[in-house]
């Protein structure tokens, strides 16, 4: 019997390794499905594509299904993440000039990211003080995990996004290219491209996305609610070969065969040395040293899959708080719906993978790794804090959107 | 015509983009600029001050170029990508011919729509010249391991032109092949074994 033929689009980058795996390792084929994989440049052609219907389902920047569903897109589709496609993996990068001003300001090697920030906010007021320019921080969109994660690090660190730098928009690929040219200063972007600007000698990791909020959502599986509503048990099949296709990831003995695939001119398109560092988590902040960072990416474990309503309803009040929406009501609604951790739960029942009981959790609340309650099996979840020590509690989403206006 | 449009068309691809600026002009848009660089454009849409702009769809920066719009204050923000959200096939078309578009809100459709069918119509001739010429490009490289085949066809076996031409033609016959890739294979081998 033939395939049942999905057309999946990807920006190459490390988290697309999920929705490759499932297609180069056989566990689309072993649910009826060939995945033809399109390689896209830009977030906008993922958008766009999505939205007209030439893709099915893509690898997606974590709040581009609430950019869709509040209207922030040119093209009016509902889109949906049934999935996420991992936790962690990306880093923020400082141009070398930079981070030697850093460390001279008292910023730690390890990439705690209080003391790292404060260390950064000298650097910027020194700047100030001299006249010289803002620095220009970049990230791949405005929408996205890395932007909200850049941002909150900041601010949390003093230093206000929107006056005391210049945040520009810089495609992952070419992000070590700007650092290089002095474009840019830093950028918070997912993996290889932070480890790529180190191994060029270009730049310095200073921290991590996961060290500012651990376990924090990036990128996930989108898919128009029309497909999905469409063609169920296609979706429902393709959630459980990738999530199949996350486990294999995630353990240890297959880094190197993932590795060597996504390394392919026709993926990534880079070192499968550089890409084995992230997926080990034995980053290299800076060139030759050595630094385990663990968790840096997951896959598949702690609930890694799971398109939790908390993670969607924290990048709305990101959202608001840069004022690319305003909150009302309806909108809140409209983010809460844009994640259907329904469909992922109906669509794993019986295979005796864990899959969360709950659909929102407050985030922050777990400091260390916590066995939760689950269907299907044994669950652990955590630690998911944010660096400053504030949580998020989802049910009391007025009250944080208030509390970041005020600060 | 009522006062004529403002457009830039940026395309890393510079002959691609003389072809789209050629199709404006000769439909009689006066005010076309073309940027191949996007560093160049921060500093220029300024003093461009477009109402439709043409980008290519495999062009990375297309990122870069809407946070670049949404923020920019000193012009008319150029906003929406299609002429109109209710017009399916115009969007797939421009999609399949790898081009999209930005205008400025409030132009009527009737304006943009000219527009945006010739860059449609551009970008794919573009995508057959560009096949084309592989495709010649592959027929000049196979004419070439062609000769080279014969050439140590007629050296090695003492063959003349014609018959070596003939041995190759026979062979790729009956392998169910192209002369070229006996050729090539013939030129591979040759060169593993050495002289």
């Amino acid at each position: 019997m033939g395939l049942t033929q999905i057309t999946a689009g990807y920006v190459p980058l490390l988290d697309s390794a999920v929705l490759l795996a499932a297609e180069e390792f056989g566990f689309a084929e072993s649910e009826g499905l060939h995945l033809n994989l399109v390689r896209e440049t830009s977030w906008a052609n993922i958008r766009d594509r999505v939205a007209i219907g030439h893709l099915d389902v893509a690898h997606m920047l974590g709040p581009m299904p609430l950019s869709a569903n509040l209207g922030l897109t040119p093209l009016d589709a509902a889109v949906i993440a049934p999935m996420a496609l991992g936790l962690g993996g990306a880093a923020i990068t400082m141009s070398n000039a930079i981070w030697a001003k850093m460390a001279e300001a008292g910023a730690p090697e390890d990439g705690a990211p209080g003391p790292v920030g404060a260390a950064l906010r000298k650097v910027i007021a020194d700047r100030a003080r001299s006249g010289e320019s803002h620095l220009r921080l970049a990230v791949v969109h405005p929408e996205s995990a890395h932007n909200y994660a850049l941002r909150y690090w900041l601010k949390a660190s003093g230093i206000d996004p929107d006056h005391d730098v210049d945040i520009v928009i810089v495609p992952p690929p070419l992000q070590a290219d700007a650092l290089a040219a002095k474009r840019t200063d830093g950028f918070c972007v997912g993996e290889p491209f932070g480890s790529v600007a180190v191994a060029r000698g270009v730049g310095r990791i200073v921290t991590t996305k996961g060290q500012i909020w651990q376990m924090s959502p990036d990128k996930v599986l989108g898919t128009r609610l029309q497909w999905a509503e469409r063609f169920p048990e296609q979706l429902a099949a393709l959630l459980r070969s990738a999530t199949r296709a996350a486990r294999w990831c995630e353990d240890p003995s297959n880094h190197t065969a993932l590795a060597a695939m996504l390394a392919r001119e026709d993926r990534l398109g880079i070192d499968a040395d550089l890409i084995l560092r992230a997926l080990t988590g034995k980053l290299q902040f800076e060139p030759g040293v050595e630094k385990a960072i663990p968790d840096f990416f997951v896959a598949y474990s702690r609930a890694a899959n799971f398109p939790w309503v908390s993670h969607a309803l924290w990048f709305y009040s990101q959202m608001v708080r840069w004022g690319q929406v305003s909150h009302t009501a309806e909108n809140a609604k409209k983010a809460v719906t844009s994640y259907r951790p329904d469909l992922y739960r109906a669509a794993l029942s019986g295979m005796g993978m864990p899959v969360p009981g709950a659909s929102s959790k407050i985030e922050g609340a777990l400091t260390e790794p916590t066995e939760v309650g689950a269907v299907g099996g044994h669950l652990t979840l955590g630690p998911d804090g944010f660096f400053d020590g504030t949580d998020f509690d989802p049910e009391k989403l007025d009250a944080y959107i208030v509390a970041q206006r005020r600060s | 015509m009522a006062e004529s449009l403002s457009i830039l068309v940026i395309d890393d691809n510079a002959i691609r983009a003389s072809i789209i600026e050629a199709g404006l002009r000769e439909a009689g848009h006066a005010s076309v600029r073309v940027i191949t660089d996007i560093e160049d454009v921060a500093q220029r849409i300024g003093e461009i001050a477009p109402d439709v702009v043409i980008i290519d769809l495999e062009n990375p920066n297309r990122d870069v170029l809407e946070h670049f719009f949404a923020l920019s204050r000193t012009i008319k923000r150029p906003i929406a990508m299609f002429v109109d959200k209710s017009d399916p096939t115009e969007i797939e078309a421009a999609v399949d011919a790898g081009v999209s578009a930005y205008v400025v809100d409030g132009l009527r459709k009737d304006r943009i729509k000219p527009i945006l069918d010739m860059a449609i119509v551009r970008f794919r001739a573009f995508s057959r010249l560009r096949d084309e010429l592989e495709a010649a490009r592959s027929e000049l490289q196979g004419r070439k391991v062609i000769d080279k085949a014969k050439g140590i066809l007629m050296s090695t076996r003492g063959l003349s032109e014609d018959d070596a031409y003939a041995l190759l033609r026979t062979t790729a016959m009956n392998q169910n092949r192209k002369i070229a890739e006996i050729a090539q294979a013939l030129v591979t081998a040759s060169e593993l074994l050495g002289p």
